[in-house]
């Protein structure tokens, strides 16, 4: 008994360490000395809180390392921290870690510096950690809650701007109303197989004994829920709103950690549990990923706002790494499926920072200078940072040597060995579309005349020149990285 | 299979009937003589004081949020109780680990002042 | 004995009412009361599963217990978010908090 509660705890022990540090950094917080004429808006300036949670991030990553290789089972088999859990909690840390460099700064110069934000990403990280671990519907369930609540807060954590409010409580109702969807679709699967365990779920499928009719509803449901947290069309709807009122370090964070969770449950969720529906599975998805990258890269040519721009860009993006899930079912794909998706999802990760990082230093108080128009004349007075961006949008396009490029090459390959061709080409399409407006951005940067500002502050400085060079440097030395992407496959029961 | 209900339907019917007799009985042969003084809101006898949709403080609705989230959470352990014996010295280190997180947040609240009045 | 079929098609039903408050209504509240009627139809699916599938095995009814915990939490966020807006501009109707275009 004792013996088994420990090999749980050991199994969730990185996420244990988070949460916990979480909730005592929230009581450090409130004890440690405020800035006189911020402590009114119950601002903090000091440096403290954020570079406790860093080093709370750095420990239960070292947690993690430390445990790589050993897969774990935990509480009965709804928690696994295998390969899979390990390597996307390693990338959700990162992109912790990479958040606190780019919210440091840019909230104290909008005047939103707060303690709470920092607890709230750590409690959100934690549910992401949670749902690339779970391996029971319920706890998909709990850790999407726990990583969403948290998010609610930080879209709308620049109040009393209008904008910012305006945008938590479009992802609030819309986020809350995706859950719905996901916990009937749960219910449905739990009626049919009478067990909410996906271990439990592949042995009734194998036994035959289940409810078809029930368990397809259920799965369609579920792709719902999931599918607006990492927002495919035609559930995006919240995405363009939400990504351009939170402030923008948020959007960074939101854009990459719920996409990367939302995609880690997907992937395990059908790849463990559901393969063998994909028969009928498989078109819903191809459908999907299809209207994702056409209408995301469409949308995406109208904006002139550089957020937004960036929140169709990520619609689009979602339906490129929707695109690995199609073949999950096949035989023998189903790791590549997996490989291929988590590859994407780091080049995503690394290409989307850079770009955020350069939309940070040239935002203005007031959401000024996030206008494409800001952008000309960037290339001649900040070369640097109009280089980051250039990578950045390169990267999106899929131009080599970006890792944009690798992970697309990837999906294709796994998209044409699971025999979709037209999938492919409409991939191949729409990324020609995007070409066009990514490119504009650098023709802007370049081409126009134009007095952009922009801050110089040293983390942010790293954050945005560290991205920009993990994405040509990772794609030259892509190897290890896919090595690793495919030894991170998913732990059969 | 739902004849086992019969019962329950007429029990409902005659309720109804019966409330509805009344009602009807009372306004057909109740006298009617309407006055200001009916009209008003009733207030326990006393005269109205203020109309009756005064804005509430926003502070009731802070401690009502407050007051929903300690409060669900006993949700958890009404069926706690229930197995206590069974789980023994596990259940009650599970149960303080979860009361500790609750304390946190109340920590939280009373110190930002969410408990306060003024 | 009811048969399961029955609970299953009030829960269809009471969620496909929430689904419409959640599409119809402008009002903030009442749109955030339409997703409680989802969630609550999804409880109703739980125990009914629960009940008259598997039970000999809990967890159905823990994960309803789960399932409204969660909703409690979410609507405080919810109803603190929705005050915080109130204050600044009078109205919650979900059409005219339209700075940005949905």
């Amino acid at each position: 008994m004792i013996g088994d509660i420990m090999t749980s705890l050991w199994a969730i022990l990185p996420v244990i360490v988070l949460a916990l540090w979480a909730c005592v950094l929230l009581l450090v917080d409130l004890w440690l000395p405020k800035d006189q004429q911020g402590s009114q808006q119950g601002e903090s300036n000091s440096p403290i809180t954020p570079l406790l949670a860093a080093l709370g991030m750095l420990t239960s990553a070292a947690i993690v390392i430390a445990r790589i290789g050993q897969p774990t089972m935990g509480f009965g088999g709804m928690m696994m921290a295998d390969g899979f859990s390990h390597f996307i909690c390693l990338l959700l840390l990162a992109s912790g870690l990479v958040t606190i460099g780019l919210s440091h700064d840019y909230m104290k110069r909008l005047g939103i510096a707060r303690g709470e934000y920092y607890v709230l990403l750590m409690f959100s990280l934690s549910g992401m950690m949670l749902m690339s671990m779970s391996a029971d519907l319920i706890m998909v369930f709990l850790s999407l809650e726990l990583l969403s609540i948290p998010l609610y807060v930080m879209a709308g954590i620049a109040t009393p701007r209008p904008s910012s409010e305006e945008a938590a409580l479009k992802y609030f109702l819309l986020g809350a109303f995706a859950s719905g969807f996901l916990v009937y679709g749960i219910g449905l699967v739990f009626g049919a197989t009478g067990s909410t365990s996906l271990q439990q779920i592949v042995a009734v499928v194998q036994s035959g004994n289940y409810n078809l009719a029930l368990i397809l509803g259920g799965a369609a449901l579920i792709i719902t829920g999931l599918g607006f947290k990492v927002a495919i069309v035609p559930f995006h709807m919240w995405t363009p709103d939400a990504y351009q009122g939170a402030p923008s370090a948020v959007t960074a964070f939101m854009s990459v950690g719920a996409k990367t969770a939302g995609f880690a449950a997907l992937l395990r969720v059908f790849v463990l549990a559901f393969p063998a529906f994909s028969a009928d599975i498989t078109p819903v998805l191809w459908g999907l990923a299809a209207l994702t990258m056409v209408l995301g890269n469409f949308a995406a040519i109208a904006q002139r706002n550089i957020k937004r721009l960036l929140a169709y860009s990520s619609i689009a993006h979602a339906g490129y790494i929707m695109m690995a899930l199609v073949p999950y079912g096949q035989d023998g794909l189903s790791a590549d499926s997996v490989a291929s998706a988590l590859f994407y999802l780091v080049a995503y990760a690394f290409t989307n920072f850079a770009a955020w990082a350069v939309v940070i230093a040239l935002e203005q108080a007031g959401e000024k200078g996030l206008e494409l128009q800001d952008y000309a004349g960037l290339g001649r007075k900040h070369p640097a940072l109009a280089a980051v961006m250039a990578v950045a949008m390169l990267s999106f396009t899929g131009v080599p040597p970006t890792l944009g490029f690798v992970g697309k090459f990837y999906l294709f390959r796994t998209v044409l060995e699971g025999g979709h061709v037209g999938l492919a080409l409409i991939g191949v399409l729409t990324s020609l579309v995007s070409a066009f407006y990514y490119l504009r951005v650098i023709v802007v940067m370049y081409m126009q005349e134009g007095e952009p500002e922009a801050r110089r502050e040293p983390w942010l400085q790293a954050m945005a020149y560290g991205s920009a060079i993990g994405v040509v440097a990772l794609s030259i030395f892509s190897a290890p990285l896919l090595f690793l992407a495919s030894q991170a496959v998913l732990k059969l029961f | 299979m739902l004849q086992d209900y019969l019962p329950i339907v007429i029990l409902v019917l005659i309720a109804t009937g019966m409330a509805g007799l009344v009602v009807l009985l009372g306004h057909l042969f109740g006298p009617r003589r309407p006055s200001a003084r009916k009209a008003q809101p009733y207030e326990s006898g006393m005269r109205p004081i203020g109309p009756g949709t005064r804005r509430m403080p926003i502070r009731f609705y802070l401690i009502a949020v407050l007051f929903i989230l300690f409060d669900i959470e006993i949700v958890f352990l009404l069926p706690w109780a229930v197995v206590f014996k069974k789980l023994g010295l596990f259940g009650v280190a599970e149960m303080l680990v979860f009361i500790l997180i609750l304390l946190v947040g109340y920590v939280y609240a009373w110190k930002k002042g969410a408990l306060e009045w003024e | 004995m009811i048969p399961l079929s029955f609970y299953l098609i009030f829960a269809a039903g009471l969620f496909s009412v929430g689904l419409f408050g959640v599409l119809a209504r402008k009002n903030a509240i009442a749109i955030l009361m339409g997703i409680e009627l989802m969630l609550n139809a999804v409880n109703v699916n739980l125990v009914a599963f629960w009940r008259y599938r598997m039970p000999e095995m809990i967890s159905g009814q823990v994960f309803a217990v789960i399932v409204f915990a969660v909703a409690a939490a979410e609507v405080a966020v919810g109803l603190a978010l929705f005050i915080s807006i109130y204050r600044r501009r009078g109205t919650i109707a979900a059409d005219q908090i339209d700075l940005m275009k949905w």
